[in-house]
């Protein structure tokens, strides 16, 4: 029999997360404590699952419009104007899409030819580079470093530009270092871009997860940038909505046109139930938003005190709900680490390897878990470093 | 900081003053002095735990207390409330507006004992026109806290 399987599909190996996560879920054991989760741990608020219940009660059961219920995008256009200042017309500059990851793919698929290279910055989420491949594109990664706290800097950029380069993703707050861009990083950025001619694919999805007085700066809000930038955002993590499989992308015309063309073959349109939700949400989730990022803030502050007083390098990530700290001084790679802290105390983090070669030496810790729970953790990861230390 | 610190100890009450210092960008001392000041003006009036008792498998009972009254000359309701909170026995007392004056939440070891509190002490107290016993069957939800939540962690390592 002939090989049945794309060879393309077949070479991109499985996600770093399961390959340990497997790991986990084969010892069974019910005293493990993890902080490997990269989803809030909070119910999404009652008035929106309301909504979707009264979407239900009322046979909202058939299909949208493909680029998603026009109340949903124009609710959409406000948000993004409200918290982003950016501008986009609802009627044919805003897709709503199955989750964020959909959208990246869809942008993806509409924008890269094969063989264009996109680049991406590592540690990055496991999907990036798979979705570029499955596109037909040329995945290019910059190993950013933790002594510029895993921002992109325009030399590295410079340094990744070839002429097949088509498109920079940049995703910040970061999934799993939860690092930011500032204006002034981004504006460095934006300046290499626009004399390159790239687009730019922006992830934001983390971007109400922003800590510190700062507020987030989205790359399309720069002068010159919103011609050639796509946003992708969507409610699983601010409205901690992540079952609902509601996102969004958000563009100039021309290319929104050929993502909803993808999307349009690919998925039809969002589930119907998540977008009456999402109308929801977006009206009246500014409180809850407020809520929850205030309780992310107090555990990010309390890890990061915990690492400082055993005397674990981690740098200040202002965004998402991961840190990401550095344990080379232990002499073991994530990985040894990992397993190693799994079966001696019991706790499980994802190894930084699986975001990326730069990932090697941290630990993504999430902190997606109740101020108990880190609690509890951190004694474990205290005794563990203890035993190390003293050998 | 005031504010930072209440909104952090209210759902954490056992944090420890190191921790909590991280959390609120202060330091352990301030956090300390901090402390000590809203407790001495009653802002922090005790660090509590809300205990599900038929778990524990204790018995117990509670009820709330409808009780209508006379208000007093120049004191109003004031003075009956203070005699009333008096009792070991009673938990909580409001003073409310609609169809009765106070409302009592009463916790005892049974019903019986609750019965007995309320026709011999809470009754023949002057000023005190009538009772309304209601008995709590079953708690749902308390404090913030609800019972019947989900307390296992479905959530499977994807992202």
């Amino acid at each position: 029999m002939r090989n049945p399987l794309n060879s393309y599909i077949e070479a991109i190996p499985p996600s770093g997360i399961r390959k340990f996560f497997d790991l986990v879920s084969e010892m069974n054991d019910p005293d493990v404590i993890s902080l490997g989760v990269g989803e809030p741990d909070f119910d999404t608020p009652w008035h929106i699952r309301k909504e979707g219940i009264n979407a239900l009660n009322k046979g909202k059961t058939f299909y949208t419009a493909n680029a998603g219920l026009l109340e949903l995008r124009k609710e959409i256009a406000k948000f993004m104007k409200r918290k982003y200042d950016l501008s986009y017309d609802p009627k044919d500059e805003i897709l709503v899409t199955v989750g964020g990851s959909e959208a990246i793919d869809a942008c993806f698929r509409a924008m890269l030819d094969r063989g264009d290279e996109i680049i991406i910055p590592e540690p990055c989420f496991v999907s990036y580079k798979p979705c570029a491949i499955m596109a037909g594109a040329v995945p290019v990664v910059i190993d950013l470093k933790a002594e510029n706290e895993f921002r992109l800097q325009p030399e590295e950029l410079e340094a990744a530009i070839t002429d097949k380069t088509k498109m920079v993703f940049l995703s910040y707050p970061n999934n799993p270092t939860g690092a930011i861009m500032e204006r002034e990083d981004l504006e460095k950025i934006a300046k290499v871009i626009i004399e390159h001619d790239l687009f730019v694919i922006s992830d934001e999805i983390y971007a109400e997860l922003t800590y510190g007085d700062e507020r987030f700066v989205s790359i399309a809000s720069l002068p010159g940038m919103r011609e050639r930038t796509v946003v992708v955002n969507g409610f699983s993590k601010a409205f901690a909505m992540t079952g609902w499989r509601l996102g969004y992308a958000a563009g100039p015309e021309p290319i929104m046109e050929q993502m909803k063309k993808v999307h349009q073959f690919a998925i039809m349109c969002s589930p119907t139930l998540s977008q009456y939700a999402g109308v929801s949400a977006l009206r009246y989730g500014e409180e809850d938003i407020k809520i929850m990022r205030s309780e992310y803030d107090r555990r990010r502050r309390y890890l990061l005190n915990k690492f400082n007083n055993m005397g674990i390098p981690c740098f200040e990530a202002k965004g998402a709900f991961y840190l990401f700290p550095c344990i080379k001084k232990f002499g073991m790679s994530s990985d040894e680490f990992a397993n190693a802290i799994l079966n001696e105390q019991k706790l499980a983090v994802v190894p930084g390897s699986a975001f990326g070669n730069s990932g090697e030496g941290f630990l993504r810790i999430s902190y997606a878990y109740s101020l108990e729970d880190l609690q509890k953790a951190m004694e474990r990861l205290e005794k563990f470093i203890e035993t190390r230390q003293s050998k | 900081m005031r504010e930072r610190l209440l909104s952090a100890i209210e759902n954490h009450a056992r944090i420890s003053t190191d921790d909590l210092a991280a959390i609120t960008c202060s330091t352990p001392e301030a956090v300390e002095s901090e402390l000590s000041k809203l407790e001495a003006e009653k802002v922090i009036c005790g660090y509590h735990t809300l205990i599900n008792w038929d778990k524990a498998g204790e018995e117990t009972a509670d009820a709330f207390i409808e009780v209508k009254a006379t208000p007093q000359k120049g004191v109003g309701f004031d003075q009956m409330a203070a005699q009333i909170s008096r009792y070991p026995q009673v938990e909580s007392i409001f003073l409310i507006s609609g169809s009765c004056d106070f409302i009592v939440f009463i916790s005892g070891k049974s019903m019986r004992e609750i019965a007995m509190f309320v026709s011999e002490e809470l009754s023949t107290i002057d000023g005190v026109i009538s009772t309304t016993t209601q008995f709590i069957l079953k708690k749902y939800k308390q404090d913030g806290f609800d019972y019947q939540g989900y307390s296992r962690d479905e959530r499977i390592v994807t992202t």
